[in-house]
Formats: structure tokens, C-alpha cells, sequence
């Protein structure tokens, strides 16, 4: 059994772990708020980007010809995945999960016996990939430096999509990301950006728009920037999704440890008494023996 | 009859602004400047470098984008764009900072007829204002 000075040390120790875990929720929750504010904040540019490319390509009468982004090379042989995680652990199943969903989907189209290539946004997805499917990453980015999710580095990527799209080195691309709900539940997400997945919303479809200069022109350059915005998006709902789940995370650990100390302050106090009980019994059989 | 209409500008980290009560807008449309009254037929542009002039009843407010989306429909203005700065706000500081990028940019060989077309909008906008 261990002695008593080891359980007092035990006990320290995890008391000081509990207060680093309870530290790190109180940050966690913190950040979750304004990351959570700025998910919101940026839903209606998205929404609004999606509208008008919904309004564009119903516009569009000639739909063979329209740019690639949209319609897709008409092949889907090679496939680039966008994986996108944190650069901090500590959070749970955050990474993990989406790294499962991307793990199922590589083994789904290897099965099919298509191609395909990843690009990792984030240290925390590059660490937990390369180790199998190193050779197939082909680009690894990571925002350490920037503190918050940002247009300028969403931008990046998208730019560096659409590049490799140009150059013809993938059919269909996938983003990876975690959708957040709420603080206990983020749904790992995919996400074909593209070709753009059009969802049959044909709805307000018979407004007529005067387009300035033609509408091809228009969808020729708004396709990257949705592509750039689609990105961001997934970036800010990541971000999000990274700090509710660092909480419940770090909330689990500090009840976890209240329990540990529980247990071994009890333990503690048991075996103090049970010395002060042996010591009286020393004591009270040598005075009767005397 | 009121003369007024919606505006919002967007960008993609917040909802920028949004004004109920605007009479005019002028924007720096790709084929140029375009301004918007209430009832203009629905539209979609984009935008070059330029200049946003937005009129209304509390009065005149200038902004400089350097790109962006326009969609007008049933008196809404959506304005989309993914950098703008309000011109009564901006440092002068800021605005050099971005001439000098441009100007970087400008310098390049390798860059096509359409992006020297935008860059060199840019200089001279931001020359005239600075």
C-alpha cells in the first residue's frame, strides 16, 4: 500500500491538474462565445453568395458551356480532399472525428478504385494522416500564426483549389469540417465544393436579372470566390466547433479529477487511521504486559 | 411615395451595414459607375476598385472597396465584398499600405491583361485619395 506522504503527493498533483482543466474550459468557453458570434456574424454572406449563384446558373440557358466550377470536368477519377482541423489538441474527439469521416470516405473511393489527394488545413488532421496516407498529401497548411479564422488565409486555400483545378490535377473536390450544433454535438461534415453541388431549389427561379457584364462572365468569377467562401465557412464553424468541444472536453476532465481526489483522500484518511489505530494497540498491549 | 430603399453590405467576417432609409447609390460597377435609384430593374454586377457613394437621408457616406458583388432586387441592395473600408473611418496610414501593395502588384510581369486592368484601377484610386 502507499504510504501516506505518497497519497498526500497524488493528491497535490491532481488537484493542480484539475485547476489547469477547469483554466482551460474557462478560456475554451471564452473563445466558443466569439467564435460562436462569428459563425453568425459571417451566415449571411454565404447565404447571400449561394443566392445569387442559385438565381446565376438557373439564369444560365446554355448549361454545356458554362465554366467548369460549375457542370465539373464530367469525370470524378480523381478526387482532392480537404481535410480541415485544429492546430491545438486537447479537444476530444474533435479531430478524431473528422479524421474518421475522411478516413471512411478515402477507403469508400479507393474502393470504387478511384484516386485521390488530400490537403491538410491544420497540424492536428497532418499529424494523424501522414502516418498512412502520407504520400497521398500533397499540400499541408497550417494558420498557427493567426489567431483568429480569417478571410485572407480562407482565401489561400481556395486560391490554391482552384489553381490545382486549373491545372487539371483533381475532377471533384471535398471539404472536411465540423459542423457545429451546440457545445456537446458538432457533426463531422462533407462537404463536394466541387463541382457545385446544386440543390434543387427552384424556387423563386422566373426572376429575371439584367446582368452586367454577361452572365457567364459573372459566374466565371464569382465560382472561385464562393469557392474561397465555402472555405471560410467551414473555417469559422471549425473554429467554433474546436472550442465547444475543447469545453465539454475540459469539463469531463475537471469532474474526473474531483472524483480522483475523492477517492484518494478517502484512501488517505483510511490508512492514517488505521496507523493511529495500530499505534494504540501497541500501546495498550504493552502497558498490559507490564 | 417614399424614395427610400434598403441597402446591406456584407463581408464575409460580418454584416458590414444596413441602411433602411437610402436614396442613392452609386457603385463602381465592372463596366462603370452605376448609379441605383429606387425601382431599378434587378441586377447583378460586380464591382472594380473604386469608390461606393451611398446617399441618404442622415447624408452622404463614401466607401472604398476593392471588390465585390452587387445584386439589386425588389428595392433590397446586396452588396458583397471581401474588403471595404469606410472612408470617414480609415486611417490615411491604411490606405498608403494599400497603395503600396497595389503598386507591388502592378510591378509583377506575370500577371494578365485583366488583373493589370483591376491593379492599375486601384492606384489610381487610392492616389486620388490619398
Amino acid at each position: 500500500m502507499a504510504s501516506l506522504d505518497d497519497l498526500k503527493k497524488r493528491i497535490a498533483s491532481v488537484k493542480s491538474t484539475q485547476k489547469i482543466t477547469k483554466a482551460m474550459k474557462m478560456v475554451a468557453a471564452a473563445k466558443l462565445r466569439k467564435a460562436q458570434e462569428s459563425a453568425e456574424k459571417g451566415r449571411p454572406y454565404s447565404e447571400k453568395m449561394n443566392n445569387i449563384i442559385l438565381n446565376l446558373s438557373n439564369g444560365i440557358s446554355d448549361k454545356e458551356n458554362t465554366s467548369k466550377l460549375l457542370s465539373g470536368t464530367g469525370d470524378d477519377k480523381v478526387h482532392l480532399c480537404v481535410v480541415m482541423t485544429s492546430d491545438r489538441g486537447l479537444c476530444g474527439g474533435f479531430n478524431s472525428n473528422i479524421i474518421k469521416k475522411a478516413k471512411s470516405y478515402f477507403s469508400k473511393i479507393s474502393a470504387e478504385g478511384k484516386e485521390f489527394k488530400i490537403i491538410t488545413v491544420g497540424s492536428k488532421g497532418n499529424d494523424q494522416l501522414k502516418r498512412v496516407y502520407g504520400k497521398k498529401i500533397i499540400e499541408n497548411i497550417s494558420f498557427k500564426e493567426s489567431k483568429n479564422a480569417n478571410y485572407f488565409d480562407a482565401d489561400k486555400v481556395g486560391k490554391m483549389v482552384i489553381e490545382k483545378f486549373e491545372a487539371g490535377e483533381f475532377d471533384i473536390c471535398t471539404i472536411f469540417y465540423n459542423q457545429f450544433k451546440n457545445v456537446i454535438t458538432q457533426i463531422p461534415q462533407a462537404q463536394q465544393i466541387v463541382p457545385l453541388n446544386n440543390e434543387e431549389d427552384e424556387n423563386n427561379s422566373d426572376e429575371s436579372y439584367e446582368f452586367e457584364p454577361d452572365e457567364d462572365e459573372i459566374l466565371s468569377n464569382l465560382l472561385p470566390k464562393n469557392i474561397s467562401t465555402q472555405i471560410f465557412k467551414a473555417m469559422l464553424e471549425n473554429s467554433a466547433s474546436e472550442q465547444g468541444s475543447r469545453m465539454s472536453a475540459m469539463d469531463n476532465a475537471t469532474r474526473n479529477a474531483g472524483e480522483m481526489v475523492d477517492k484518494l483522500t478517502i484512501e488517505y484518511n483510511r490508512s492514517r487511521q488505521a496507523a493511529i489505530t495500530k499505534e494504540l494497540i501497541e500501546i495498550i498491549s504493552g502497558a498490559e504486559s507490564l | 411615395m417614399s424614395e427610400e430603399f434598403k441597402v446591406e453590405i456584407v463581408n464575409p467576417e460580418k454584416s458590414f451595414l444596413s441602411k433602411e432609409d437610402v436614396t442613392e447609390v452609386v457603385v463602381p460597377a465592372f463596366e462603370g459607375e452605376m448609379g441605383i435609384l429606387k425601382d431599378h430593374i434587378s441586377i447583378i454586377s460586380f464591382l472594380k476598385p473604386g469608390i461606393i457613394t451611398i446617399h441618404s437621408k442622415s447624408g452622404e457616406e463614401k466607401f472604398y472597396v476593392e471588390d465585390g458583388i452587387v445584386e439589386f432586387k425588389n428595392n433590397n441592395l446586396s452588396i458583397l465584398t471581401s474588403s471595404i473600408f469606410n472612408l470617414n473611418e480609415v486611417e490615411k496610414n491604411k490606405l498608403q499600405d494599400l497603395l503600396k501593395l497595389a503598386e507591388e502588384e502592378a510591378s509583377k510581369s506575370e500577371v494578365n491583361d485583366q488583373t493589370k486592368y483591376l491593379v492599375d484601377q486601384k492606384i489610381e484610386v487610392l492616389k486620388s485619395l490619398n
